[in-house]
């Protein structure tokens, strides 16, 4: 057996040379000090194989123009199994790639191994790290979320003020100052098909002149004999490659990553923020105004980036041992510093989103219900049907599932039931509900409307909506107004309300609608700050 | 001879021990990730979207127009899940009202390969113009290549409306 597959090998190398290849490859000699302070370029190189596994499977679900980018994505994460992981390993995996990627380089740094001869290894390497920011900036677009799309305006008008080039960056970023579709498909462009190519390209490159130089040896290496790179340090670089991959695959399950409503630019509120990796350039610019705006948008930011491709040119002497190389790690200490308090600062002057989010990366049917129906969710909740019912999944409960009920029962019988269980089914251990004929209404339209298909996505319904719509029940706000195509037409329809009126304008509405709205009949309504908040942030989410 | 063993000898059965377990640790590594990423990849293309469908019914016609064992090809509008959009397209059925009442509305394809058939108002039948399958009235294989019968929509007949729902496929030929 043995010899038949050392035959098949034999026969397959002679043609192709892939045995001598690998082997070549594997029985690299290494110098005595490498260990474990070289597995950083290896966790990076894998890194970027997860990303392009994970950005090929989220493209074959995704339709790259503004607005169905975003309802493709939606699909992705509430309707396809395994969807949110992939977007998950592919979100944090970018921030984990830029970790790593700075790790390596600062490692090259501290150690001086871009010096004579590696002065195109190291430079090769910074054009990687800008690569990798590439990523970043045009991939945040993709999800055509509110986010995204402020985000990348902040961007596009920063490009813009480049000296001499804005206007063409401007024109090459996809037109005249607005993020829209052109823009939208030059970064997708840009992302799946000019960046990657792009980067295998110059990792085959960084890899072909590492081995080519050879890794730099440590002062003292010259006197102990050399290593070879299969299989020790082959296996702590796996070992490194599987702790950053768990804590990866840990990352994207547990930490959800949301998605805000779709990209809305007439929304003047949102406050657009770059990802964490940005926040410093982001930081940077506030400290300059005015006419010197450009010394933090641009200036500052070039003389960065040419002075680590300059590197190796600034520090030509002698190497020398890692300890002994104050001046280095001085250095990496003060960017270090800079670096988080930059960052440290842009996030404390973050203001608080005055709005509640609303993550729209989870099933949205809530949305759907009328008031009656989400306050018999409140009710639902606060009586703890749950406690005795199941809803579709895990059936092993004392009473009947409730998601099959709507198909054999009506609400007549439902409201009966409630009050008084055993009448309506005999020997029924259930105990009577002491709510009010309408609470008793709400909860059987609410348990009409459930079926084994939406029973998790209803639950999703967040407390603001199901503590508005028992206000807006209480205060009969039905009786006047439209919402879900329920209530009554005398006052406007409530859907749709965020596009027409501000927050305050709504709340003020409450205290005195006459003074706001002239001729308007509604009745001064008076709310608790808790209710008010509730209930507008209710009628703010309801869809258009 | 075996008994017999130079000092060198232990250290290098200690060295390809651990030789040994750098390579066993490289394989396993390698595997675990690959089913990690390659599992979920699998489910992820190849399971079925939860698609939160509701079963819509819609109204096509009157069910006392009809006469009895005499087909009708009615068109309209329904809602289709494409992914994550949801289409508003057209859409036929063969309606048929049988000799005992009941209403049985076909879909428009021929179960061979899915060519639209008609139905032959002089000879009875219906007949697919690709590969010449024959169906009976009762969507029944007559002759032809087609494996099963017609494919049926669910009905539901509210009075005199008649209401279809999903098209559900027949059972290879009993």
């Amino acid at each position: 057996m043995k010899r038949h597959w050392e035959r098949a090998a034999g026969w397959l190398d002679h043609r192709t040379g892939i045995q001598t290849a690998v082997r070549q490859f594997l029985y690299e000699e290494i110098p005595a000090s490498s260990g474990w302070h070289q597995v950083f370029g290896s966790v990076a190189v894998f890194l970027f194989l997860v990303q392009a596994f994970t950005g090929a499977l989220l493209a074959f679900n995704y339709a790259p123009t503004p607005g169905d980018a975003y309802n493709s994505l939606r699909y992705i994460l509430t309707e396809l199994t395994g969807g949110r992981l992939m977007r998950g390993l592919h979100h944090w995996g970018a921030s984990m790639m830029i970790v790593v990627v700075v790790l390596h380089m600062v490692q090259v740094f501290l150690y001086g191994a871009y010096k004579k001869p590696r002065e195109a290894t190291w430079m090769v390497g910074v054009v990687l790290l800008l690569l990798t920011l590439a990523y970043g900036l045009t991939g945040y677009l993709l999800p055509w979320d509110n986010r995204a799309y402020w985000g990348t305006v902040v961007t596009t008008q920063i490009a813009g003020q480049a000296p001499v080039l804005g206007p063409y960056l401007t024109r090459l970023l996809g037109g005249g100052g607005a993020v829209g579709v052109v823009t939208f498909a030059r970064f997708y462009g840009m992302h799946v098909l000019l960046l990657p190519p792009a980067t295998l390209l110059l990792i085959a490159v960084h890899v072909y002149l590492v081995r080519k130089h050879g890794v730099a040896p440590a002062p003292g290496d010259e006197l102990l004999p050399n290593k070879q790179f299969y299989p020790r340090q082959v296996f702590m670089d796996t070992v490194a490659i599987f702790a950053a991959f768990a804590v990866l695959f840990a990352t994207a399950v547990v930490v959800r990553v949301p998605l805000e409503q779709l990209a809305d630019p007439t929304d003047t509120t949102y406050i657009p923020r770059p990802e964490w990796y940005f926040l410093f350039l982001f930081q940077t610019l506030k400290l300059f105004s005015g006419p010197l705006e450009i010394v933090g948008s641009v200036v500052l930011p070039g003389m960065a980036v040419l002075a680590l491709i300059l590197a190796p040119f600034l520090d030509r002497g002698q190497m020398v041992k890692v300890t002994r190389r104050t001046v280095a790690s001085t250095f990496v200490a003060l960017a270090a510093i800079g670096w988080t308090g930059l960052t440290a600062r842009a996030v404390m002057t973050t203001p608080q989103a005055s709005e509640v989010e609303i993550d729209y990366s989870a099933p949205t049917d809530w949305m759907q219900l009328s008031p009656e129906e989400m306050a018999g969710v409140a009710y639902f909740r606060e009586e703890n049907c749950v406690s005795c019912h199941s809803t579709g999944e895990g059936g092993a409960k004392i009473g009947p599932d409730l998601t099959s009920t709507s198909i054999h029962k009506d609400a007549a019988w439902m409201i009966q039931h409630f009050k008084r269980p055993a009448a309506m089914r005999p020997g029924s251990s259930m105990p009577p509900i002491q709510l009010s004929d309408a609470q008793l209404n709400s909860l059987a339209a609410f348990l009409l409307k459930l079926n084994p298909d939406n029973a998790t996505a209803l639950g999703n319904a967040p407390e603001f909506a199901t503590e508005g719509a028992l206000v807006y029940q209480a205060n009969h706000c039905g009786s006047c107004h439209l919402v879900n195509g329920v209530g009554m037409k005398v006052g406007p329809p409530l859907n749709g309300l965020s596009k027409r009126r501000s927050r305050s304008w709504v709340e003020e509405h409450f205290a005195d609608p006459e003074t706001l709205s002239p001729g308007s009949i509604m009745p001064r309504v008076k709310l608790s700050t808790k209710d008010m908040e509730n209930l507008t942030t209710y009628l703010f989410a309801l869809p258009e | 001879m075996g008994d017999v063993r130079t000092s060198a000898e232990p250290r290098e059965a200690e060295g390809t021990t651990r030789r040994s377990f750098y390579i066993g640790a490289i394989y396993g590594i390698w595997g675990i990730i690959s089913a990690a990423l390659g599992l979920p990849a699998i489910a992820y293309l190849l399971l079925p979207p939860k698609v939160r469908k509701e079963n819509e019914w819609i109204e096509i016609g009157d069910v006392s127009k009809l006469a009895p064992d005499s087909p009708v090809e009615i068109t309209f509008r329904r809602n289709r899940v494409d992914g994550w959009k949801i289409l508003s397209e057209k859409s036929t059925a063969w309606v048929v009202k049988q000799a005992n009442n009941q209403v049985v509305a076909f879909g428009p394809q021929c179960t061979h390969l899915g060519c639209a058939y008609h139905w032959e108002e002089n000879k009875n039948e219906f007949l697919c113009p690709c590969h010449s399958s024959v169906f009976a009235v009762d969507g029944k294989v007559v002759s032809g290549p087609a494996p099963r019968p017609l494919d049926r929509y669910q009905t539901k007949i509210q009075g005199t409306r008649l209401l279809i729902g999903p098209l559900d496929k027949s059972e290879q030929k009993a």
